[in-house]
């Protein structure tokens, strides 16, 4: 087959007011018609730049500095703006990541397509609307003929990118940049979108970029794969060989971060050695603090020594409903069952895994726990006491300090207003934790450097901090408060792989020192396997399994627990690299 | 579509009965109604008996319900100050108000739109920084101010236009209007633009940084990669998406471009609703006052209900949820 796009030392920069930053540098790829080309990555390694500099939209101010793209053949560079949008679609198409903000929410699937469809082919409208009747019931939606008439909103996620596909195909483009195709989507899903992503580039022969940072992704549908870091190419070839038998060492080390589902690692290795040396800031320290005073205080706890083997929490017949407005003052509510009748007990000292696909309750479950939702049925015991509702949980009630929570997103669930300082030594002193100012900064210091923070840090405000570092201060803030129980929420969902790695580890080493017990929720099947001792799987609201992780991962007993290991993306091909 | 509307009608009415009740609390205990009507030598008995005839020994309640059926049916009550019939002055006035205000809202619209888009996708052009430093100023100076400042120019200056009431109008049954002759138009171009110029300023820089705000969206960009002409883009896709919020902010505008136009009016001596509850609060004519008062909120109520209903027509995320509902 001939090469359909060949790009050759694509460097692209952006000014800043600190002079260039260099985006990518020197990039090259060829991809052949039909190919599925994975750019894989972490965030900040130039993935997208590079999928935006093909089809010439870099957002300003960055340019392209030197090499050349060229479209069978022929250079790119020099078309004028004008030229490079007639391409656009006709020859090469886009599809971004999150559907729920791809489409036009005021246009209806009908405008948008047979719109695009006329944009590039002159043909009638009722010619342009066949097309796209017969293109969308091609990638798998129903009923078309109606559902075509609907607006965006009204369509669940999946057929949304089902939808964009369309949309990207109608034009019958010859290369397809899909940037983070599957990240917005539950596995399931995922499974389903890609395999139409395959379909396409066997039946159509269109070539494809895909750009992801899941290396699940990668093994199971590309044919090539080129890793990058910092915006340079680190290593390129056949996916197999890539994966199964990489040699970079940053290939090496990325690959032996990611979570299996085959296998149960203690600990991930360490990719990122330099984040948290920061030179300026590492001779900075308060007197006296350490990891091992940290260690010392958090275990010199106000928990009683209690032996009881009993479950620290038990669960039962737990409902959530939440309702909707009233249609009128007097009117009865429509109510919406997030939970059905749910009873699990948690050992002390364990880790329990939360498994569902979005909408299955888990994050519900973790806030009825904290209280931040009300239960409509059913009751919370805590070391053997009933918990009281969210609202009528007075302020000075111990269970306040025992149960803390790490959220998802460390980029909105730290106040960005706050100094590092004042937001981890705030529990200190809402729960008179310590007796004096010095006392505060010295455990304020030690925590950090638990987390593997530099006491500089205290100084700093959260936004000077990437993702990783700003999901260990959250992780610190809910330590100090010496809880006995820690609900992790996605705690890694919005991190790349190597902070991941180190957040698991980090979650795994205090479970171990301070004998905590950890809820953890996550949809990621193979980061739950790492982590857990016992797994609970929703669905709707509804448990469906209970059982020990051994178990679960070898033979789930439910078919939805079936269902879900099946769809995850499998990384046999790395498993040769698993010495 | 219909409980949707139905249901916002009924919060008007919620709206309306509480903007009432201030309006008779204004009317009946903000001095006593009997002394200031009557003169001072009328005896005690005259002013007890004209206190039985209004009803104002009446049960609190018994009065309220009274003067709720009053503004509902239209009757008004009458003037302190000139004695003529509420309802008659305010329906006299009415016309000038209106006409001045849907004057100032379409240059508003017809200035501010057009010049928010401009500025919005050639946010680097010489000419939009300009406008933007321009209107900057408009935002920041006092209507009366720039109303002065026309005069003196426009009116003293150059003697173009006339600098003060309606001029010439011409009467339509009840309703006078400034739109038939040439001279109502040479009257209502100065108060309109001093009206309209704060209220433009503050459409263009909302247009402005709306169309920003979805220029820079997934669905725009998307557009873009699919090759839709650029044309299209700008004002098919994220035109529309960019007037929802705007159409919002429109509506409580104009309510207030009535509402408050009372600057305006006195700048200019407009013979409007704003001038007559101007002279209402210099004489203390609480009935005037406390009408205006009701009048003023149903307005309000209008303009939210017609700004509900557009949002229906314009987004189909409200549609369909109305139409659950």
């Amino acid at each position: 087959m001939s090469t359909l796009l060949e790009v050759t030392n694509l460097t692209v920069e952006y000014p800043t007011r600190f002079g260039i930053f260099t985006a990518i540098e020197n990039i090259n790829l060829s991809i052949k018609a039909g190919e599925i080309h994975g750019l894989v990555g972490e965030s900040g390694a130039g993935k997208s730049t590079i999928g935006a500099a093909i089809i010439g939209l870099l957002s300003s101010p960055g340019y392209v500095a030197s090499g050349d793209v060229k479209l069978h053949g022929e250079s790119l560079r020099q078309l004028s703006d004008a030229e490079y949008h007639k391409l656009r679609g006709a020859k090469i198409s886009m599809i971004f990541q999150d559907p729920q903000t791809s489409l036009n929410p005021l246009l209806t699937i009908e405008d948008q397509m047979v719109e695009t469809i006329r944009q590039h082919a002159k043909i009638s409208y009722s010619e342009a609307f066949a097309q796209a009747v017969s293109l969308l019931e091609e990638v798998g939606l129903e009923d078309v003929e109606t559902r075509i008439q609907e607006y965006p909103h009204q369509f669940s996620g999946g057929m949304r990118q089902r939808v964009v596909i369309a949309l990207a195909l109608c034009t019958n483009p010859d290369l397809i940049i899909a940037d983070e195709p599957t990240t917005a989507l539950d596995v399931s899903v995922q499974k389903q979108i890609l395999a139409l992503v395959r379909t396409m580039a066997d039946e159509r022969g269109v070539g494809i970029i895909l750009i992801t940072h899941d290396i699940g992704v990668i093994a199971e549908i590309t044919d090539n794969v080129t890793v990058l870091r910092g915006g340079r190419l680190k290593e390129e070839g056949p996916t197999a060989e890539v994966l199964g038998n990489p040699q970079h060492e940053y290939t090496k080390a990325l690959m032996a971060a990611v979570p299996r589902l085959e296998v149960r690692l203690d600990r991930f290795t360490n990719i990122v050695k330099d984040e948290t040396t920061n030179a300026l800031g590492s001779d900075w320290k308060i007197p006296g603090a350490s990891a091992d005073f940290a260690t010392e205080w958090l275990l010199k706890s106000t928990r009683e020594v209690s032996q009881n083997v009993d479950p620290i929490m038990t669960i039962k017949n737990l409902d959530v409903t939440f309702y909707s407005e009233r249609p009128f003052a007097f009117a009865k509510r429509e109510g919406f069952k997030a939970l059905k009748d749910i009873s699990l007990d948690v050992v002390k000292g364990e880790i329990l895994g939360v498994i569902g696909e979005s909408g299955s309750g888990k994050s519900t479950l973790a806030k009825s726990i904290v209280g931040l939702v009300n239960p409509s049925a059913g009751e919370i015991r805590f070391d053997g006491d009933v918990l009281p509702q969210g609202s009528k949980r007075s302020r000075k009630d111990p269970i306040r300090r025992k149960v803390q929570m790490v959220f998802q997103d460390p980029y909105s669930s730290l106040n960005n207003r706050r100094k590092v300082y004042d937001i981890i030594a705030e529990p200190i002193r809402f729960f008179g934790l310590a007796v004096s100012k010095e006392e505060t900064r010295k455990i304020v210091a030690s925590v950090l450097e638990l987390v593997e923070m530099p006491h500089r840090a205290m100084l700093q405000y959260p936004h000077q901090f990437s993702g990783g570092q700003r999901q260990r201060i959250a992780v610190a803030r809910a330590l100090v408060a010496k809880p006995e129980f820690l609900i992790c929420d996605e705690p890694t969902s919005a991190l790349d792989v190597s902070i991941q790695a180190q957040i698991l580890n980090l979650l795994k080493d205090l479970q171990q020192t301070f004998g905590m017990t950890i809820l953890f929720i996550s949809h990621n099947l193979a980061v739950v396997r790492q982590m857990s001792d016992r797994i609970v799987v929703l669905k709707n609201g509804v448990l469906v399994e209970k059982s020990s992780a051994e178990d679960f991962f070898n033979a789930p007993q439910d078919n939805y627990s079936r269902k879900l290991l099946h769809e995850t993306p499998s990384l046999e091909l790395l498993n040769q690299t698993q010495g | 579509m219909f409980t949707y509307i139905a249901r916002r009608l009924v919060q008007s009415v919620f709206v309306m009965l509480a903007v009432s009740l201030i309006a008779f609390a204004l009317f009946r205990y903000v001095g006593d109604p009997v002394a200031v009507m009557v003169g001072q030598e009328t005896s005690i008995e005259d002013q007890e008996r004209l206190r039985e005839q209004l009803g104002l020994n009446d049960a609190v309640i018994t009065q309220y319900v009274r003067f709720l059926g009053q503004m509902v049916t239209g009757d008004f009550g009458f003037s302190y100050r000139t004695r003529a019939p509420i309802a008659e002055m305010i329906l006299e006035r009415m016309p000038a108000t209106l006409e001045l205000g849907f004057v100032a809202l379409f240059i508003s619209l017809a200035v501010g739109i057009p010049a928010g888009i401009y500025t919005a996708l050639r946010s680097d052009g010489v000419l939009a920084n300009a406008i933007l430093v321009v209107t900057l100023i408009g935002v920041s100076v006092p209507t009366f101010v720039i109303g002065i400042f026309l005069i003196y120019f426009f009116g003293v200056q150059l003697g173009w236009l006339p600098t003060f009431g309606r001029g010439d109008t011409v009467d339509i049954g009840w309703w006078t209007t400034n739109f038939l002759t040439i001279d109502g138009w040479r009257s209502l171009i100065l108060p309109a633009l001093t009206l309209g110029i704060y209220q433009l300023t503050l459409t263009m820089r909302l247009v402005r940084s709306e169309m920003q705000d979805v220029m820079h969206t997934d669905f725009i960009k998307f557009a873009i990669a699919r090759g839709i002409n650029y044309r299209s883009v700008r004002y098919r896709h994220a035109l529309k998406n960019s007037m929802i919020p705007v159409i919002t902010i429109i509506g409580l505008q104009f309510g207030g471009i009535i509402a408050f136009s009372i600057v305006t009016e006195s700048v200019f001596q407009w013979p409007g609703m704003g001038l007559l509850f101007l002279d209402s609060i210099r004489y203390v004519d609480i009935p005037v006052m406390s009408v205006y008062l009701v009048i003023i909120a149903l307005v309000f109520v209008v303009i939210n209900l017609i700004v509900d209903i557009l949002y229906l027509l314009i987004d189909p995320r409200v549609r369909l949820k109305a139409e659950a509902a």
